[in-house]
Formats: C-alpha cells, sequence, structure tokens
C-alpha cells in the first residue's frame, strides 16, 4: 500500500467557444463578437454576450472560459468604478490596457482562462485595439480576432485590413485607415463566414462601435438599422451596439 | 499638532476611516493602495506583488498541466513562445535585434511583437520565452531602476539592473516562469550586455542570442563579429542575422526590429520585413549594399534552376 497522499488533478477550465474580433479606424473602434455559448458539442445558450461596454471609450470582449471571463470583467468594472470615485473622471484606454495586464498577471499560477480584446478611443482621439495573452501579455494593433475561429478570421482580416498578398494598382496606394462603412460589412461578413464554417460560432452578433468625438463615421452609422446607442457621459466619446442574427444550426 | 493628536486618537474621524479600511481589506485581497491611479502596481511600497494561487497540494504541477505545451500540446491555455533575439557590444555601442513572430503551437499568433522592452531611455530589455513574464517583469524592472535613480541621484548600472532581475526571478525558481533575456544598455562602464533566464543564469559578454532560432543567428553573427565593427556594419550584421534565423526557424520571422545603444541612450533604428530582406534586402539604409540577402541573386546563372533572364527569354522559344 503506499503510504503517499493521492491528488485528483484539480481541472477548473473548460471551453466556451465563440469568437471575438475586433478593428480601430482612425477616429472610430469596432468590437464584435458572436452570442453561441457551447461545451463540447452542446450549445448551452444561444445569447450570452461576450463584449461589454466598461466606459464611453472603452469596450472589453472576453473569450474562452465563460465564468472566467464574465468574473474577469465584473473585477475589471469594479476597479474602473474606484477610479472614477478616486479621479472624477473615466480611466484612459492605455489605462486600462495596462491595469489589465496586471489583473491577468496576477493570476499568472492560476491563470484566467481567457483571450482579452480591448476597443476604444485613445486619449488623442484615434481608434485603439489592445489584444492579450491569459496571463497579460499585451499590444496595440490594427486589428484582431480570438477565440474559435480566430483561424479562420484573422488571415481574412489580414487581407482585406492590412491589405496583405495584396499589390496595390500602378501609382496607387493603400489607405492606412478603412473608414466605417468599409469596415462593419467586413465585421459582418467575418462573422457569416466563420458561422458558416465553424460548429462553435453562430446565434446571435453583437457589434459595439466606439466613436471619437466629432467623428465623421456619425452619419453613417445612425442610418444602420437596428442600433442602439449606450453613450453614458457628455465626454465627446459615443458608444453604440448594433444586434444581428447569424444561421443557428 | 493635530494630525499628531490624531494619528494616536481611536474616536477621530481619520482613526474612524483607517478601522474601516483596515475592516475593509480583510473582506477584499485588494488593499486601498489599488484605489488612485497606481494602476495594481500600488502594492510596490509592500515589496514584490501578492500571486493568487491555486489553494491545491502541487500548485506548480496543477500550473504545467494547463499551460506548458511540451507536457502535452492540447492543454488550454496556450503561452506564446519561439523567437530569436540577438544583442552584441562593439566599438560603437550595443546593437539589439529582435524578430517579431509570436507561436502557440504551429498557429502564428502575431506577427508583429515588440520583443524589445523599452525600460527606460538607457536600458533595453529583450523577450524570448513567455511573453507576458518578460513584459511584466522588465516593466517591473523599470519602476524599480527610477526608485534607484530618486534614491541615489544617479542612474542604476546595467549590471545591478540585470542582477535585480535575476534576483527577483530566481525567487520564483520552479513556479514555472519562462524568460531569456538580454538586458542592455549603457553605464558609467560604457556599453553593457547582461543575460539574465528563469533559471537564475546571468552572464556578462559581449555577444549573445536567445530562441529557437538563436543557432541560426550566432552562426551569421560570429562569422561577421568584430569590436572594431562601424556603426553602419554593425546594424547591417544585426539585420542579417535576424534576417538568417527569420529563413531558418519556422517560430521566427515576420519582420527584424533593430535598435542602436549609445552614450546617450537607445534609439530605434527600424523596422525590416524578412520576407523582403530576402528578395529586395533591406531597403536604402547605411550599411547595406545590393540587393537582397537571399542566394538567388548569388546563383542566378550559374545553376540550372536559375537560368539567366537572357537564357529563360530564350528556351521557350528552342522548345
Amino acid at each position: 500500500m503506499s503510504q503517499q497522499p493521492t491528488q485528483q488533478s484539480f481541472n477548473p477550465y473548460t471551453e466556451n467557444g465563440g469568437t471575438i474580433l475586433a478593428i480601430a479606424g482612425a477616429d472610430f473602434t469596432v468590437i464584435a463578437g458572436d452570442t453561441r455559448q457551447s461545451e463540447g458539442y452542446s450549445i448551452q445558450t444561444r445569447y450570452a454576450p461576450k463584449v461589454f461596454r466598461l466606459t464611453d471609450k472603452a469596450t472589453l470582449a472576453v473569450n474562452g472560459f465563460a465564468a472566467d471571463g464574465n468574473m474577469f470583467v465584473k473585477k475589471v468594472r469594479q476597479r474602473l468604478e474606484w477610479y472614477r470615485h478616486a479621479h472624477a473622471k473615466d480611466m484612459p484606454i492605455r489605462a486600462i490596457a495596462r491595469l489589465i495586464q496586471t489583473m491577468l498577471y496576477a493570476r499568472r499560477f492560476f491563470p484566467y482562462y481567457v483571450y482579452n480584446i480591448l476597443g476604444g478611443i485613445e486619449e488623442d482621439g484615434t481608434g485603439a485595439v489592445y489584444s492579450f495573452d491569459p496571463v497579460g501579455s499585451y499590444e496595440r494593433e490594427a486589428c484582431r480576432a480570438a477565440g474559435a475561429a480566430q483561424s479562420l478570421v484573422q488571415p481574412f482580416l489580414d487581407n482585406q485590413i492590412y491589405f496583405k498578398n495584396q499589390t496595390a494598382a500602378p501609382g496607387a496606394s493603400f489607405p492606412k485607415h478603412l473608414p466605417l462603412s468599409t469596415v462593419l460589412p467586413l465585421v459582418i461578413d467575418s462573422f457569416t463566414g466563420a458561422t458558416e464554417r465553424h460548429i462553435e460560432v453562430g446565434d446571435g452578433l453583437e457589434i459595439y462601435v466606439v466613436l471619437a468625438n466629432n467623428s465623421s463615421s456619425l452619419q453613417s452609422l445612425l442610418n444602420m438599422r437596428g442600433i442602439q446607442e449606450l453613450t453614458a457621459t457628455n465626454d465627446g466619446e459615443r458608444v453604440f451596439v448594433i444586434r444581428k442574427e447569424l444561421k443557428r444550426d | 499638532m493635530n494630525t499628531f493628536v490624531d494619528r494616536f486618537s481611536t474616536t477621530s474621524a481619520v482613526s474612524q476611516l483607517r478601522r474601516a479600511q483596515r475592516l475593509a481589506e480583510e473582506e477584499d485581497d485588494i488593499s486601498d493602495v489599488a484605489w488612485g491611479s497606481q494602476a495594481g502596481f500600488g502594492n510596490i511600497m509592500k515589496g514584490a506583488p501578492s500571486f493568487n494561487v491555486p489553494d491545491i497540494p502541487d500548485p506548480t504541477s496543477f500550473l504545467r498541466l494547463h499551460t506548458d505545451d511540451h507536457a502535452d500540446p492540447s492543454c488550454r491555455i496556450k503561452i506564446q513562445h519561439g523567437t530569436t533575439t540577438l544583442a552584441f557590444r562593439f566599438q560603437g555601442g550595443v546593437i539589439v535585434a529582435v524578430d517579431s513572430r509570436a507561436t502557440a503551437g504551429s498557429y502564428i499568433a502575431s506577427g508583429t511583437v515588440k520583443k524589445v522592452i523599452e525600460i527606460n531611455p538607457y536600458l533595453l530589455g529583450t523577450m524570448a520565452g513567455g511573453a507576458a513574464d518578460c513584459q511584466y517583469w522588465e516593466t517591473y524592472l523599470g519602476m524599480h531602476c527610477r526608485l534607484h535613480e530618486l534614491r541615489n541621484r544617479e542612474r542604476i548600472s546595467v549590471s545591478a539592473a540585470s542582477k535585480y532581475l535575476s534576483n527577483l526571478v530566481y525567487s520564483y525558481k520552479g513556479m514555472g516562469l519562462s524568460m531569456g533575456t538580454m538586458i542592455c544598455g549603457w553605464d558609467k562602464t560604457g556599453p553593457a550586455v547582461f543575460y539574465v533566464d528563469s533559471d537564475g543564469t546571468r552572464l556578462k559578454g559581449d555577444l549573445f542570442s536567445v530562441g529557437s532560432g538563436s543557432t541560426f543567428a550566432y552562426g551569421v553573427l560570429d562569422q561577421g563579429y568584430r569590436w572594431d565593427l562601424t556603426d553602419e556594419e554593425a546594424q547591417e550584421l544585426g539585420r542579417r542575422s535576424i534576417y538568417a534565423a527569420g529563413h531558418r526557424d519556422a517560430f521566427s520571422g515576420n519582420t527584424c526590429n533593430l535598435y542602436h545603444v549609445k552614450e546617450d541612450g537607445w534609439k530605434f533604428i527600424g523596422n525590416y520585413d524578412i520576407s523582403q530582406m530576402h528578395y529586395e534586402g533591406p531597403g536604402d539604409v547605411p550599411g547595406h549594399v545590393g540587393g537582397g540577402f537571399g542566394y538567388d541573386l548569388r546563383v542566378e546563372g550559374l545553376t540550372s534552376a536559375n537560368p539567366p533572364p537572357a537564357a529563360a527569354e530564350v528556351a521557350p522559344v528552342a522548345a
């Protein structure tokens, strides 16, 4: 008989599928995620949001293990509220990015199984996307997809946003930033495409749009069907959400 | 005087507030220094930051089970790996060159990673191994370098900064940290490069390369390295070595970031696409002559697989 204590393996994680994506423009940012939550081959719910408004200038998308993700968003929001009480203003997005790094790294030895993408407007009025790994390494980028269909969506974005493997016509050049009227259809196409080819993606699509002060994109956005405004302050930045249906099979 | 009384009184408003804060602290592991804008580094005054650890007999094996992709390729939490980084000392300062690829298994998670961490205007750190470990601890090192400046009214030496980092990661030995870094800078002693890794190794030297592509980079670096390299030659050697690693190591590639540290601090030299360096070269940069680094250029017209342009035009007609 062994005198050694036996240890049950401790497995607190699961994978809940879904995909998130964010694209930064010159004076706006789009952050989107599907709303299906699954475990293995079973769909647990057709509406579990993965994108959350943090402030009028910052939105956070979480993907991976839903319980960890929801808890993490709750803790980030708590810290942002404390900041608001201490400083009477919203935390700038680059500070939120660093805050998220330290919060994730504090769990370096018991990680949150969450891939985060933070999107919003920088203090200089430009669109910003920050992407994180589960233990807090981060980078500012122009676009990023994460989650189950990351490997389907990211190559599409590389081609359509960064113009990878495309050659400009003679005498022409590719734009540095795309207008919102181009970006929104790209986001929708990314998700309808991922829904077609990935079993864990589908049901609903939530697209958050954060606009900088006096953004030129406002008019084209207000014409969108089923748009809802979530702006809470008069700081100038405005947050909108567009909800769409995806295939449910 | 009133503040002195307040401090020792048990009924004043301040002491009641203190008592409330103490109670609140017991409920939550975040102390009141986390309020405000210190972004979690508010705990710096209490020594090293605290970490949440799973309440099980062997937390290290727990972490290994869920994060280490060598033990189990199907594990859920993929920590980004794979790199080529190099740094060398020469007559004109320190050259630091890195690639920009991050891989999770065989998936290229990012091709735009910043693997040079700007600790302060005089110190650079490189990133190999766990991206978060390097980013977090080198940022933390930067804060302590600033505290050193404030306390001692002079900049920290590269030696002291690297030793601070090596002692710090040594205190976490066996816990699963993964970093291989070069701390580079210029201090009273001149240009300096120190290699520090998560095993606790700390080495002073003239030339280092770290990561899966380091063997390929060393091949080019050792062959071209001299102490009396000019600035331009040294920069070209850094670029050329990272190109070699990006070309031969699948886990390295995308672009090369180049930095040069001189007496007045570091300077970012440029970002170079590795594919573009292969076909066209790094562009019109000092130190580079001729076209691409790829050898197609050098065998053109000399092998049957690579006929000269004229022969290629004639051949179809003959056929």
